[in-house]
C-alpha cells in the first residue's frame, strides 16, 4: 500500500511541454528527494488539460487546485508552502474564470438508435450470465417453453415480420416453419457466425458483448423447429468471440438452462462451438455445413435446401447472429412492438456497421427505414477531415455503391435492391471524393476473386475475367466497348453462379457503372484518373516557379529520373518516373503536384506500343 | 434452475448485485474490452485502473469489463457508474488518462470533461 | 506428438478442421507437415488427398514452415480505403521480406487476411491472437520493435 497523500498531475500536452513542463517535472523530483518526501507526492504526466495559453500547468490533488505558468524555480515554493505547510501558493493559482471550460462534447451518435439486438453490447458483463439474466435474459425461453406450443413460436416470429440479418433477408419464420413441417429423427438449428464481409462487426461484437443472447435466440428457435442439437459455427478470426460463447454454453449447462428437460418442459438441447479456418464463402449456408462436416467449404446447389436436407442430410435452419439476437426481445415485449418500428417490408431495427470516411465509425443500431442521410451524417456524425461525400457501399462486396442522390432514400431490404445495392449484413463502408470508383470496383472483384471456391466457372473465371478488363482501364488501357463487356460479363455471372457469392460478386462493378459512368469512361477514353487515384493515369509535375532548385526530389528519387540546376529548376522525365510519390514528400517548398491525367510523353509511348502489337 | 420461479429468483439477486447502494461498492468502472476496444489498447487501460485501484486501497470501486458499445472511432471507452449521477462515458483512453480519471474524477469527484464522449445512458 | 493431438478428438472426420488447427498452434514453425497429414489420415481413416484438399481451401494452414510470429494484415476494403496499402509497404520494408514470407531469423511472417472484423478502427492487422487497430507507420514500427525485443 502506498502512503501517497498528494497527486501532482502535469500537464504534458505539446503546449505545456514545448512551454517546460518536463523540466518542472525534473524539478519537482529533485525537490521532493531533497525535502525527504518523494514517496508522498504522485508525481503524474496527464495529456492536454486544456487551458494551453496558461501552460505549463498543473493540479494538485486531494484540493484540486490549478497552477498556472510554472516556471522550475516556482517549484520550491509551492513544494515548501503548500505541501508541506499547506498553503497554495496564492500568485501561481489559476482563477475558475480562466480556465477555459471545454465544452462537454457530446457525441449524438445515440440520439437516433433503437437497441434491440446490440440492448446489453457494452451495459453488461459478458462473462456473467447472472448479470444477462439481470436484464430479463432467459425468461423468453422460460415462458415459451412452459406456455407455448412450436408452432405458437413460429407464428409469434411471423407477426414480427423479422427477416434474417445476415443479407438475403429471407423470413424467418419461413425457414422455421419448413422445418418444422419436416418429419425427421434428427434436426439441427446453425447460429452463421462467419461473418466474412468486409466492413460488418456486428456479429462479432454480439457474440462478445451479450453471447448468452444469441444462445437463447438459439433455443427458441431450436423449440420451434424440433431440433435438440445446435452449433455455433464462428470464424476463425475472432478468438475472442469464440472463448465467450464457450463460456457461455458452459455457464448455460451448469445452470440447467441447457441440457434435459429445461424449465422442466420436454424440451432438451445441447449446443457446440464450430470454427472455420479462413473462408469467405463459408458465410453461405451449404459451404458452411460442409465446413462443419469437416469439408472444403465447397457450396452445394440448391435445390435440395438446407430446410429439406442440411447438416448431415437432416433437416436444418441456418440463421445469422444477429436474428438470433433479436428473438428474446421479440418474445419478451412483442411481436406488435417489433413490428411496429420500420417499414412495410421490413420490420424492427438493423445493425450498421458505419466504416471508411466518416466521423463516428462503429456500430450502430436504428429502425430499417432511416435514411442514408440520417444514418451517415447525423449517426455517423458526417465526413471526416471536412472532405465531400461520394458513396457508400452498402452490403459488402456484394453489395452495390450508392450516391448522393440516393441520400434521401430509406434503408429496407427492397428500397435498396431496386438501387443496385443491398442490405447484406449492414456493412456501410463511406467514400469521399478522393476516392476513384474504377480503383473500389476492382479492388472488390479482387477480393471476390480470391474468395471465389473455384466449383462453378462462371465465378472462377468470368470474375477473373472482368477483373483483367478493370485492371486494363487503371492502367490506361482501356478501350471502347469495356463496359458493354463488363456489363454483359457482370449479368452472365449473376444469372449462372451457383451461390450467393458468385451471383452477388459482379454487384459493386455493375452499381458504379450504373452511377459513376462518366468516371470509367475519363479513365478509358481520356486516360486520366481525376482523384488521382490510378498511379498509371496521373503524373508529377514540378512547378517552375515554386521549385528552389534545392536537388532534394533529385536525389531521392529511386529511378533518377528527375534533373535540373539551381538556375533551371527540376523537371522530371515523365516516361521513367514510377509514381513512388518521394519527390513529393521530400519537397520542403510543396512544389511538386499531381496533376490529373497521363502524360502526353507517356501516352505516346503506350501508343506506340499498343501499335506495334496490333501490327504484330 | 427447473423454474421460472428460479429464474426470477436469480433476476433478482443479480439486479442487486449489479446495483451500487449498500456502501460496498460506490463506484464502477466498466472497461470495453471487445475486439475493438482490445485492439486499441483496453487491456492496458484496463491494467492501469486496477494498478490505481489497488495502489490507492479504494475498496468502494469496481473495475469490471463489458463489451464493444459501438463506439469504435472512441475506443477503448470506459463508463464510470455512480449510484445516483449519470453515467460518464469516457473515449480514446490511453493508461495516462485512466490515471487523471482515477484522481480527479475517482478519488475527487470531479469529471474530466476533456475526455468525456457522452454522458447519461 | 500428431497421434496425441488427434486423440484428443473422437476419430471423426467432421473434427478434421478442429486437429489441423491444433496441430498447426502447436508446432513451432506454425504449419502442417507432411507427417502430420499422414497422422490424421490414418487417425481419421480417410484419404491423404481429402485432408490436402481441406488444407489448401482454408487460407488460415500452412503447409509451409513458418515463423514465430504470424502478421495478418487485413487487406479488406475499410482497411484499404483507409490506407493498408501503406501499412503493407511498411511492413515489407520493416521485415524486410514480401507477402507469404518468413523472415530470415524466423520471427516472422508476413500475410495477408480477409476482413478481421475491426473495421471501425482501419487499417489492422492481427498478431498471432492480438489484433492491433488504427494503424499509422510509426504505429507499426512501434509494434514490430515492442516484439523483436520482448523476444530478445
Amino acid at each position: 500500500m502506498s502512503l501517497k497523500r498528494i497527486d501532482l498531475l502535469i500537464c504534458c500536452g505539446s503546449g505545456c511541454i514545448s512551454a517546460g513542463s518536463l523540466k518542472v517535472k525534473e524539478r519537482f523530483q529533485e525537490v521532493l528527494a531533497d525535502k525527504g518526501i518523494s514517496s508522498e507526492v504522485n508525481i503524474i504526466e496527464t495529456g492536454c488539460m486544456g487551458p494551453c495559453d496558461y501552460g505549463p500547468v498543473l493540479v494538485i490533488y486531494p484540493e484540486g487546485v490549478f497552477y498556472k505558468s510554472v516556471k522550475p524555480e516556482d517549484v520550491e515554493e509551492i513544494v515548501t508552502e503548500h505541501f508541506l505547510k499547506g498553503r497554495p501558493v496564492q500568485r501561481l493559482m489559476l482563477r475558475e474564470e480562466e480556465r477555459l471550460v471545454s465544452s462537454q462534447k457530446e457525441v449524438p451518435f445515440y440520439r437516433k438508435q433503437v437497441k434491440v439486438a446490440l440492448a446489453n453490447c457494452g451495459f453488461i458483463n459478458p462473462e456473467s450470465m447472472e448479470e444477462y439474466i439481470a436484464t430479463g435474459g432467459y425468461e423468453a425461453l422460460g415462458t415459451v417453453l412452459t406456455t407455448m406450443n412450436p408452432q405458437q413460436v413460429i407464428d409469434v416470429v411471423k407477426a414480427s415480420g423479422l427477416r434474417g440479418r445476415g443479407g438475403g433477408g429471407f423470413p424467418t419464420h419461413i425457414k422455421w416453419q419448413l422445418v418444422h413441417d419436416v418429419e425427421s429423427d434428427e434436426k439441427y438449428i446453425i447460429c452463421n457466425g462467419d461473418e466474412g464481409d468486409p466492413g460488418a462487426f456486428m456479429d462479432r461484437s454480439v457474440l462478445e458483448g451479450d453471447p448468452h443472447r444469441v444462445i437463447e435466440g438459439m433455443m427458441i428457435g431450436a423449440y420451434a423447429i424440433g431440433a435438440t442439437k445446435g452449433f455455433f459455427y464462428i470464424r476463425a478470426e475472432y478468438p475472442l468471440a469464440i472463448k465467450r460463447i464457450r463460456n457461455a454454453i458452459k455457464q448455460a449447462k451448469e445452470a440447467g438452462l441447457m441440457g434435459e428437460n429445461i424449465f422442466g418442459s420436454n424440451f432438451s438441447f445441447e449446443a457446440e462451438v464450430r470454427t472455420g479456418a479462413g473462408a469467405f464463402v463459408c458465410g453461405e449456408e451449404t459451404a458452411l455445413i460442409q465446413s462443419i462436416q469437416g469439408e472444403r467449404g465447397n457450396p452445394t446447389p440448391k435445390p435440395p435446401y438446407p430446410a429439406v436436407k442440411g447438416l448431415w442430410n437432416k433437416p436444418t435452419v441456418v440463421n445469422n447472429v444477429e436474428t438470433f439476437a433479436n428473438i428474446p426481445t421479440i418474445f419478451l415485449r412483442g411481436a406488435e412492438w417489433f413490428a411496429s418500428m420500420g417499414t412495410e417490408t421490413s420490420k424492427g431495427t438493423k445493425v450498421f456497421a458505419l466504416t471508411g470516411d466518416v466521423n463516428n465509425t462503429g456500430l450502430v443500431e436504428v429502425p430499417m427505414g432511416i435514411t442514408l442521410r440520417e444514418l451517415i451524417f447525423d449517426v455517423g456524425g458526417g465526413m471526416a477531415n471536412g472532405h465531400e461525400f461520394k458513396a457508400v457501399q452498402l452490403g459488402g462486396p456484394s453489395g452495390g455503391c450508392l450516391t448522393r442522390e440516393h441520400l434521401d432514400v430509406p434503408v429496407d431490404y427492397e428500397t435498396l435492391k431496386e438501387r443496385g445495392a443491398m442490405m447484406g449484413s449492414g456493412g456501410v463502408i463511406v467514400m469521399n471524393d478522393q476516392k476513384c470508383m474504377v480503383n473500389v470496383a476492382k479492388f472488390f472483384i479482387g477480393f471476390c476473386v480470391d474468395e471465389s471456391c473455384g466449383k462453378c466457372s462462371p465465378c472462377r473465371i468470368g470474375l477473373k475475367h472482368m477483373y483483367n478488363i478493370l485492371d486494363r482501364i487503371t492502367r490506361g488501357e482501356g478501350k471502347e466497348g469495356d463496359l458493354e463487356e463488363l456489363q454483359h460479363l457482370g449479368e452472365t455471372i449473376s444469372r449462372l453462379s451457383l451461390c450467393g457469392l458468385g451471383q452477388t460478386a459482379p454487384n459493386p462493378v455493375l452499381s458504379t457503372i450504373r452511377y459513376f459512368r462518366e468516371e470509367y469512361e475519363s479513365h478509358i477514353r481520356d486516360h486520366s484518373c481525376q482523384t488521382k487515384v490510378c498511379t498509371d493515369l496521373f503524373h508529377f509535375m514540378i512547378d517552375k516557379n515554386r521549385c528552389i532548385g534545392c536537388s532534394l526530389c533529385a536525389r531521392k528519387c529511386p529511378v533518377s529520373c528527375i534533373s535540373g540546376s539551381r538556375d533551371e529548376k527540376y523537371t522530371i522525365s515523365q516516361t521513367e518516373c514510377i509514381k513512388c510519390g518521394n519527390c513529393q514528400d521530400v519537397c520542403p517548398v510543396k512544389a511538386i503536384d499531381r496533376i490529373p491525367g497521363m502524360h502526353p510523353d507517356v501516352l505516346k509511348q503506350l501508343q506506340e506500343k499498343q501499335n506495334i502489337s496490333i501490327e504484330e | 434452475m427447473k423454474t421460472l420461479a428460479d429464474l426470477k429468483k436469480i433476476r433478482e439477486k443479480a439486479q442487486e448485485e449489479m446495483k451500487l447502494r449498500d456502501g460496498k461498492v460506490r463506484i464502477k468502472i466498466v472497461v470495453g474490452m471487445g475486439t475493438s476496444g482490445i485492439a486499441m489498447g483496453a487491456r492496458e487501460v484496463m491494467k492501469t485502473f486496477l494498478e490505481e485501484i489497488s495502489n490507492r486501497n479504494l475498496t468502494d470501486v469496481l473495475v469490471t469489463q463489458t463489451g464493444e458499445k459501438g463506439l469504435s472511432s472512441m475506443e477503448p471507452v470506459v463508463d464510470v457508474i455512480e449510484e445516483g449521477k449519470p453515467k460518464v462515458t469516457y473515449g480514446n483512453m490511453t493508461p495516462e488518462k485512466a490515471r487523471r480519471v482515477v484522481v480527479e474524477h475517482i478519488v475527487n469527484g470531479r469529471v474530466v470533461s476533456d475526455y468525456v464522449v457522452a454522458t447519461g445512458d | 506428438m500428431y497421434k496425441e493431438i488427434c486423440e484428443k478428438y473422437t476419430p471423426e472426420k467432421d473434427n478434421l478442421l478442429y486437429i489441423l488447427h491444433d496441430i498447426q498452434d502447436h508446432h513451432p514453425q506454425h504449419y502442417i507437415p507432411e507427417e502430420a497429414v499422414q497422422v490424421v489420415a490414418e487417425y481419421l481413416n480417410i484419404p491423404t488427398n481429402h485432408i490436402y484438399g481441406v488444407l489448401t481451401f482454408y487460407t488460415m494452414y500452412s503447409t509451409k514452415p513458418r515463423g514465430k510470429n504470424i502478421i495478418r494484415l487485413c487487406e479488406s476494403p475499410p482497411c484499404y480505403i483507409k490506407g493498408s496499402t501503406n501499412i503493407l509497404r511498411k511492413l515489407k520494408m520493416l521485415l524486410g521480406v514480401n507477402t507469404g514470407e518468413t523472415t530470415k531469423d524466423g520471427m516472422f511472417t508476413l500475410e495477408l487476411c480477409a476482413c478481421l472484423g475491426v473495421c471501425g478502427n482501419a487499417p489492422v492487422m492481427m498478431i498471432n491472437e492480438d489484433v492491433y487497430g488504427d494503424l499509422t507507420e510509426e504505429k507499426v514500427e512501434e509494434i514490430i520493435d515492442k516484439i523483436r525485443r520482448g523476444n530478445q
